[in-house]
């Protein structure tokens, strides 16, 4: 167990390098950044200056080794487009974005595991068919559509839910959270609804799938031939084979929800880092892109770790132990 | 009284294509504490005829005719909480493949208590002791320690003796044993039949042994059936039916008795293949392939008859020379 949570951790080390070589390289596909620094007429003097500056003149790796090492202990330097550190910047938009993933993916998993396991129970039900349906159009359509299709009924036409921005948020120390206003609450619903909607009905059809599989397996037959009850056998015998797998999917998909929350955050001008992306895209504000770039993929990175390790601790045939193959 | 009887058992798949049976008119009994053998190839019915003693047919199949009794009780038409009162406390179950048969994911110990305290009022202490005990009683060495193993650190034999101990448990008076050893090793099939054994007699458990091994069937079986297309065609005390056989197809599986190691699934003594349930001929199934043939075996199925102990289904059971 050790002994792979450390080798889990040596890749996870060296995909970050790599990470941050192309969030690096980024500095340098967008142009001179010295042209975006000084004025258009300034003398080879003054731009030679500020190069030796900003380091620019030294050899690549050498401007890479000090990028790592200031992104290491979070400095990404300052946005050029207001001059404030991005490593503020991100921490001020980081609270609204990760209550969103939180409370999509929570709902995803609250809502789409026991929607599977009743599906997979009941095969022929009309209320299976039904969810089936729906699952079906909830993956197929964009979910910028589900987002504006929400915004109208509930913003537009019952007037029940607020269409933008995050409500009331209250600050606990530097975390700025919805949590604790009814407006923030109510803010959160239509966001996060729409970005848990493609996971939740993934989720769902993947449990069915799982459970139905699991349930047609030899020692689900030997457990009924036993006679444990139907309980017994699809909450304990049969749930946690089935949740295996989905969690590899999960974890995958966790890291998708912070990449989608990008859509999602521009639909609701939800104030969160993905909307912050977006400005910087726009304005060419390399230094801010690197740093979500290097932060999403941190994210991405320990994520897939902590699944690994909850495999490891879910299935016992992953656990390597001395009384292996004993006779 | 019979511990089971089964009588003119049919089971159904009704399909789009009309419905099939997949075995046809059984009818077996099992004394207390015998071992009764049952023998055929594959898709003969034998693991149906299991999965209907114990009421796991798989729908869209059912019994569409026929009475199941145990201790004289109707069993074939009890609610589905009260049949699964008798699955494991009255009739235990054993499967083919010990490798799958178990949860990868608990411990063994796990589900030998879970199944000990479906059935018996005993605190989870007094259940651990009982799977402890089990667990010795099968073979397995140290089993204070694997007890709280999982099934991947055994291996297939010594699952097999997990599997054994979670059937029997609950000590049921029946245990159904569909083909116990056709997964595992040849150097421990004989280990794991022998077990079997000294537990029924211990127990007085009475044990319906499903094998493609006449060896075995020799050796162990107090009565065989002898299964063939959905029907039984010959039942009888073993030294008379083995040393006698009566109906041309059993004769032919003791021509397959020499061989040694895993029998072959098809006969190749007998040419032909087993007619599938849907294309079974009208007279007796075995006709297309019996040397004997008469023009009446195509018109006529034969029934199940015979004096005192063993019977047959052959119209020629008289005149063919053993
Ligand atoms: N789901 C099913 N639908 C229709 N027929 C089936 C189904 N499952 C099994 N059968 C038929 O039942 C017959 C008996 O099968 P089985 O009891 O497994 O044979 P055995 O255990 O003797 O090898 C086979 O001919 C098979 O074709
Ligand atoms: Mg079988």
């Amino acid at each position: 167990m050790f002994g792979f949570l450390v080798r889990r951790i040596v890749q996870s080390v060296f995909v970050m390098l790599a990470v941050a070589l192309i969030a690096f390289m980024m500095f340098r596909f967008m142009g001179d950044p010295v042209n975006s620094m000084v004025s258009e007429n300034a003398s080879v003097a003054e731009r030679e200056e500020v190069r030796a500056r900003l380091g620019l003149d030294q050899p690549l790796y050498v401007q890479y080794a000090r990028f790592v090492t200031r992104a290491a202990q979070g400095d990404f330097g300052l946005s050029w487009r207001n001059a404030r550190p991005v490593s503020t910047l991100l921490a001020e938009r980081f609270p609204a974005t990760a209550e969103l993933v939180l409370v999509a993916a929570g709902l995803s998993l609250v809502l789409g595991i026991p929607l599977g396991i009743l599906t997979a129970l009941r095969p022929r039900a009309l209320s299976t068919q039904t969810l089936q349906f729906i699952s079906l159009v909830g993956i197929s359509l964009p979910t910028f559509v589900t987002g504006i299709l929400l915004i109208l009924t509930f913003s537009v036409w019952l007037g029940w839910l607020p269409s933008f921005g995050r409500g009331t948020v209250v600050d606990v120390g530097w975390w700025s959270t919805g949590f604790l206003t009814t407006t923030g609450l109510k803010a959160l619903i239509l966001p996060s609804v729409m970005l848990c909607l493609f996971q939740l009905t993934l989720i769902m059809r993947l449990v069915r799938a799982e459970m139905m599989e699991v349930l047609r397996t030899d020692y689900i037959k030997f457990a009924r031939a036993r006679g444990l009850s139907d309980r017994a056998i699809h909450f304990h015998h049969a749930l946690r084979n089935t949740l295996i797998p989905v969690i590899t999917i999960f974890g995958l998909q966790l890291g998708g929800l912070i990449a989608f929350a990008i859509i999602t955050e521009t639909v609701f001008q939800w104030p969160g880092m993905g909307a912050l992306f977006i400005q910087a895209v726009s304005f060419g504000d390399v230094p801010v892109m690197a740093a979500y770039l290097v932060l999403v993929s941190l994210i991405f990175v320990t994520i897939n770790t902590i699944v690994d390790l909850l495999y490891v601790v879910l299935d016992p045939r992953l656990r390597v132990d001395g009384a292996r193959g004993a006779h | 009284m019979a511990l089971l009887t089964v009588e003119n058992l049919t089971v159904t798949f009704p399909s789009r294509h009309g419905s099939t049976n997949a075995i046809e008119n059984v009818t077996i009994h099992v004394e207390p504490g015998e071992i009764l053998g049952m023998v055929g190839e594959s898709g003969a019915g034998k693991s149906m005829t299991g999965a209907a003693i114990i009421g796991l047919l798989e729908p869209p199949g059912h019994i569409s005719s026929g009475e199941i009794r145990l201790e004289g009780e109707r069993i074939d038409n009890l609610p589905p909480a009260a049949m699964r009162r008798i699955r494991g406390r009255r009739i235990g179950a054993i499967f083919q493949d010990p490798l799958t048969s178990l949860n990868p994911v608990l411990t063994v110990g796990d589900q030998l208590i879970e199944t000990i305290r479906a059935h018996l009022p005993l605190t989870k202490e007094a259940a651990r002791e009982r799977a402890i005990d089990w667990l010795r009683r099968v073979g397995i060495p140290a089993p204070e320690k694997r007890i709280d193993t999982y099934p991947h650190q055994y291996s297939g034999g010594m699952r097999q003796r997990v599997v054994i101990a979670l059937a029997l448990c609950a000590e049921p008076r029946l245990i159904i044993a569909d083909e116990p050893t056709t997964a595992l090793d040849v150097s421990v099939q004989a280990q794991i039949i022998a077990l079997l054994r000294r537990l029924a007699r211990e127990t007085g458990a009475a044990v319906v042994l499903v094998t493609h091994d006449m060896g075995v069937i020799a050796e162990t079986a107090d009565r065989v059936a002898v299964m063939y297309a959905g029907r039984i065609v010959e039942v009888g005390p073993v030294a008379e039916v083995l040393t006698h056989p009566r109906h041309p197809y059993t004769a032919g599986l003791m021509a397959s008795i020499p061989r040694i190691g895993p029998r072959p699934e098809i006969l190749p003594q007998i040419e032909g293949a087993m007619p599938r349930p849907a294309s079974r001929p009208a007279g007796c199934a075995f006709a297309p392939r019996c040397p004997y043939r008469i023009d009446r075996c195509i018109a006529e199925r034969p029934a199940l008859r015979g004096t005192g102990a063993a019977q047959v289904s052959c119209h020629l059971a008289e005149e063919i020379p053993v």
